[in-house]
């Protein structure tokens, strides 16, 4: 799509409010007001759900095969971004998956790591260190994760906290009840300020809670704000509701994204995340970004998955393709 | 060992019949059955005696199927009513024993009773795609609007199952409740109950989601007032009742407005159907949405 | 599209399907070699290969089969519908069952991609004999008198874009309404029909009841006249459409006939504007755009026409041309010659007339009949490419201001078959729908079926309808 193609909509949608359509600073004045904020998201063109359905649905009846599939499994297990986010978390837990991380798969050293570990804040340090030399980075959530109920300054805290233990990345949750309740400019506003405290050093991965935004029309704009407040990742879920990444909703997202860089240049990740558990499910995934946003997304920089079992599923699978034979979960490891 | 087993006659398995609840086969909650005999008065089985609290599980299993059931396209409800019609067809000769038993009927005129019954699953598979083509439709409203009536089903349907026909009458009972998408709680002939009972057998291996059909055996009248005054149930068919016993139902059913299916006198369940006992338990929805017209400036879109 | 991520072969096995080498014609419940012992060969339109050589219909088959088909309606018309119905259901069951092998069988045949007649031909074909199967027991509640009647035999000739899926629109209601048929397929897809031909013997139809007239244009011409047959129900070029009118004319004949269209897909602004570029591709590539109800005028509202034209473009850079038996194929081979001519021929007059031709870059293979998918800009309604029905994956893009304009350029065309509209506004999709001449309206969605759904044209793509309860009329005497 031409910056052309996308002024001219925006233009007509939004008055004469964007005037210059080639740079990002031009995109800024939308967010001059909640109001202006507001028109602008809302003015982005709708989504048709069964449409947006079917199209999702038809890409995942593509055929992935030998070759094509021995490429995929390796590209999707550098995506995982392996996580383990749960009460009981100890520092043995995460030494664990540092390990699994930097070494999937303990009888083949040709596996490629992991793209990440993702833990809690005060796991950063353990994750870290466990991770050493390895290349793999350290993903923290953050924000009060995963509700987000909680002062901004607590939020911010716990950023901080993060950065300062070594993340490199921050995985963000966006205020939902403002968002549901119309408050644009403030999660815009919150956003804005977390991208600040993650300072140079750590990514940003803003987490939009697909399930809870329920429309996908909210998806949409929900991306394009995030990606106004300068995300460097847009990401579907917290892996904690019912309903997380899917294919429909990951398709609208790598919509926003390929839009998003025809108009601004600036690109933007996607991250997937939750529900994700087999290799089929992870290339059909792919397929999406391929047919999508395009192969400037297929690297792990620009995309990945959030999830735990998926990995050794995807193991398995690559110990078919070079062996012939059908694994067992007793030849991958349990961590 | 050979030769003295040819000598030995077999003994048989007997079938423990169980209630067809949620898409599984509970005993009765009340732990106790009642002896159902042949037509000359001769033990055949014991079926469950079902309580308050069996009724009320299956309304529970009945409304937490009705989403998705009623979601389902009409063309998946056919293809699953079809399916009851080809799994039946394959059990068709323990239907026969079991209503020649039941009824007292000749060997001949059961298997009639089940083939009818077959017949009437094929029947009503091919209306869950017509029905709405036959009483629904766009309205010609005076007026820029669109507007379309469509039926849409009731909900949770009680249905007192015919006593005499223990299985043709039973099965042209159900198919047309569930065809249109409600779910059903049956309360099977309470003389008669083992047909009903083994139908929930084919209902399950039928692809026909779990809850869709709930089969109750025991006494008609003590199920059935539960069933009659529950304000989750939407409707029930009183085609097993008496007169005294239909009365105080419906009246029961006042309560929150049940549509109600008065008994019909029925002398032979082997006559073509016709459409009222799909109707019986629909609702109608008319939909109104504005079309542009043209308008004074010449058009309006 | 030379990617990162380049999908190896995923070819279906073609094992799944036996084709003999040689078919007879299907008369009487019995394979039978042709009077004049003629044959053709039916070739793979993706390489060539000669599939089969089957015996060619002339006059005096076409005579043994009404024959046929006349003596057989007296006992199929008697029939207690249930019993009718039984039938049906049994066919549409077996077709279930054989679908992986009818789906690859009409890809060798016709040349569309596996992917499309696996996911619709196929699964469609089995839900118009289900939909038909349950109204053969309930006719006298589908509002055409209390005592509807069939007609008799039923002449019928049908295309080679939906080789299965034509049939099943053709038999499927006839049989229902207990008619007997005698069926032309299109001369270059033959293959279906004769495997239908054998699944009507699994099922246990009485013999006459169906039969099968593989031929060409000379053998159609000769049914829709034979003075034995009551009812003609062609589907085909406008052109021929017009001949079996004249035909039947003077005749008791009933006529239906489902004929050519230069459907209008129209794109407001406010569309959703993904969903609308893959409804617009859908449209017109589904098929390789041999489709009567294509969306093959693309009516983009000016105010957003380099946006979508942008975004069509991109999206057409992906399409993947090539082996229809590939599962990942989406453009699959044109099915004749003959066609594939006559599609380059209009593209050349297009461009002669000076619209602005456009393909993505696309590899086409060595053998067989390819065309690339291909968009026409600039283009007005006083273009060919605007007006005659190509037939093929060629698109071409007008303009509008206003919703009136809109509606004025759809309707300006001797067709009237089908029509799309994309917007989030549902009063305009209701005005605009009111409005056009068409027998077919998509609203935020384009070449959709189902067999509870009429379909039919205005104008000269034909009349009486197929699909749903109206389906029934075109074979019943409802004087």
């Amino acid at each position: 799509m031409s910056a052309r193609g996308l002024y001219s909509r925006y233009a007509r949608r939004y008055g004469g409010v964007v005037t210059m359509p080639t740079s990002a600073p031009a995109l800024a004045d939308v967010t001059a007001s909640d109001s202006t904020l507001r028109r602008f998201l809302h003015g982005l063109p709708g989504v048709d759900a069964v449409g947006l359905e079917a199209r999702a649905a038809s890409l995942g009846t593509r055929s992935i095969k030998t070759t094509a599939k021995a490429y995929a499994i390796d590209l999707a297990i550098s995506m995982v971004d392996l996580t383990t986010l749960e009460g009981a978390d100890t520092p043995g837990k995460v030494r664990a998956l540092g390990a699994k991380a930097a070494h999937p798969d303990p009888t083949d050293r040709t596996t490629p790591t992991t793209a990440a570990v993702c833990v809690y804040p005060d796991m950063v340090a353990v994750a870290k260190e466990a991770v050493a030399g390895s290349g793999v980075k350290v993903a923290s959530v953050a924000t009060a994760f995963p509700a987000g109920r909680a002062a901004l300054d607590v939020k911010l805290a716990d950023v901080h906290d993060a950065v300062a233990a070594g993340a490199d990345e921050i995985d963000m949750v966006i205020d939902r009840g403002a968002f549901l309740a119309g408050k644009y400019l403030k999660v815009y506003d919150e956003i804005v300020a977390v991208k600040e405290a993650c300072g140079a050093s750590a990514r940003l991965k803003v987490i939009f809670e697909t399930g809870e935004l329920s429309t996908y029309d909210n998806i949409r704009r929900a991306s394009w704000l995030g990606m106004l407040a300068g995300a460097d990742f847009i990401k579907t879920s917290t892996g904690k509701v019912a309903v997380n990444a899917t294919p429909a909703n990951t398709l609208l997202m790598l919509e926003a994204v390929r839009d998003f860089r025809a108009q601004t240049g600036v690109q933007v990740g996607v991250k997937p995340a939750g529900g994700i558990r087999t290799s089929k499910d992870a290339i059909k995934f792919l397929v999406l970004v391929n047919e999508t946003a395009g192969e400037d997304w297929l690297d792990n920089h620009w995309f990945r998955f959030g999830a735990s079992s998926l990995l050794n599923d995807l193991l398995m699978q690559r110990q078919k393709l070079a062996t012939g034979r059908y694994s067992g979960p007793d030849y991958v490891t349990v961590d | 060992m050979s030769d003295k087993s040819e000598t030995i006659e077999r003994l048989s398995v007997f079938k423990t019949y169980k209630l067809y609840v949620g898409g599984k086969f509970p005993r009765s909650e009340s732990g106790r059955v009642y002896e159902v005999t042949d037509s000359k008065g001769k033990w055949l089985a014991n079926a469950p005696l079902s309580s308050r609290k069996d009724a009320r599980d299956a309304v529970v299993a009945a409304r937490k199927a009705f989403g998705g059931w009623s979601g389902a396209t009409a063309y998946n409800r056919g293809q699953i009513l079809y399916r009851i019609a080809e799994v039946l067809q394959g059990r068709r000769d323990q239907f026969v024993r079991e209503v020649a038993e039941a009824e007292g009927l000749s060997k001949a005129k059961a298997a009639a009773q089940v083939d009818a019954a077959i017949d009437r699953w094929v029947w009503y598979a091919g209306w869950t795609d017509k029905i709405a083509q036959v009483v629904g439709g766009g309205n010609p409203v005076a007026g820029p609007f669109f507007n379309l009536s469509s039926p849409e089903p009731t909900g949770v349907v009680t249905v007192l199952a015919p006593q005499e026909s223990s299985f043709l009458g039973l099965v042209s009972v159900i198919a047309p409740v569930i065809a249109t998408g409600n779910t059903a709680i049956v309360i099977a002939s309470e003389k008669s109950p083992l047909p009903a009972l083994s139908l929930g057998e084919v209902l399950a291996t039928s692809d026909l989601p779990g809850g869709v059909v709930n089969v109750l055996s025991g006494r008609t009248a003590e199920i059935a007032a539960p069933l009659a005054a529950h304000q989750d149930v939407n409707a029930i068919d009183l085609a097993g009742a008496d007169e005294a016993l239909a009365k105080e139902l419906e009246i029961a059913a006042a309560d929150n407005l049940k549509r109600v299916l008065r008994p019909q006198a029925v002398d032979n369940w082997s006559a073509a159907p016709g459409t009222e006992r799909m109707t019986a338990f629909l609702e109608t929805k008319t939909v109104w949405h504005p079309t542009g017209s043209l308008g004074a400036s010449g058009s309006s879109y | 599209m030379a990617s990162a991520f380049e999908y190896a072969p995923a070819p279906e096995s073609r094992s799944v399907v036996d084709i003999a080498p040689s078919y007879g014609l299907f008369i009487d419940g019995e394979f039978t070699e042709a009077a004049d012992g003629k044959v053709f060969k039916t070739v793979s339109p993706s390489t060539e290969e000669v599939l089969s050589e089957i015996a060619q219909a002339g006059e005096a088959d076409v005579d043994r089969a009404v024959k046929a088909a006349r003596k057989a309606f007296e006992k199929w018309s008697a029939l207690p519908g249930s019993e009718r119905a039984k039938y049906l259901f049994r066919i549409a069951r077996i077709i279930q069952e054989r679908s992986r092998e009818l789906a690859v069988l009409e890809t060798l045949d016709n040349g569309k991609p596996i992917k499309e007649t696996r996911d619709a031909d196929l699964p469609l074909v089995a839900a118009h004999f289900f939909y038909y199967a349950g109204w053969a027991d309930k006719l006298e509640h589908a509002g055409f008198g209390t005592a509807p009647k069939p007609l008799g035999v039923a002449g019928q000739v049908i295309p080679w874009n939906f080789p299965l899926l034509m049939l099943a629109w053709k038999i499927a209601p006839a049989l229902a309404t207990g008619n007997t048929v005698v069926l032309k397929p299109a001369e270059t897809t033959p293959l279906s029909a004769l495997f239908f031909a054998d699944i009507c013997r699994q099922a246990g139809l009485p013999k006459g009841v169906v039969n099968i007239l593989p031929g060409y244009g000379d053998a159609g011409a000769a049914l829709v006249a034979h003075p034995d047959v009551n009812k003609v129900a062609f589907t085909g070029s406008t052109a021929v459409g017009k001949e079996i009118a004249r035909t039947v004319a003077g005749t008791r004949k009933k006529l239906t006939l489902e004929l050519g269209g230069k459907g209008a897909n129209i794109v407001f602004d406010d569309a959703p504007i993904d969903q609308a570029v893959e409804g617009i591709v859908g449209g017109i590539f589904f098929n390789q755009g041999q489709v009567c109800c294509a969306g093959s005028r693309l009516l983009v509202q000016e105010s957003i026409q380099d946006e979508l034209l942008d975004s069509l473009k991109r999206r057409l850079s992906t399409l993947r041309l090539g082996d229809p038996l590939d599962k990942n194929t989406d453009i699959g081979a044109i099915n004749s010659a003959e066609q594939l001519a006559r599609i380059t021929a209009l593209a050349e007059q297009g461009e002669a007339e000076g619209a602005e031709r456009w393909s993505p870059a696309c590899e086409l293979p060595e053998s067989g009949y390819w065309f690339a998918p291909t968009l026409f800009t600039n283009v007005t309604q006083a273009h060919t490419v605007a007006r005659d029905e190509i037939f093929g994956p060629v698109l071409s893009v007008l303009t509008f201001r206003t919703p009136d304009e809109a509606v004025a350029k759809a309707n300006n065309t001797q067709y009237g078959l089908s029509a799309g509209i994309w917007t989030e506004k549902g009063s305009r999709i209701l005005a605009v729908a009111n409005k056009l001449r068409a027998g077919v309206v998509w609203s935020n969605t384009f070449n959709k079926f189902d067999p509870t759904s009429p379909f039919g044209g205005y104008k000269e793509s034909g009349f009486g309808r197929e699909g749903g309860r109206h389906g029934l009329e075109a074979y019943l005497d409802v004087r």
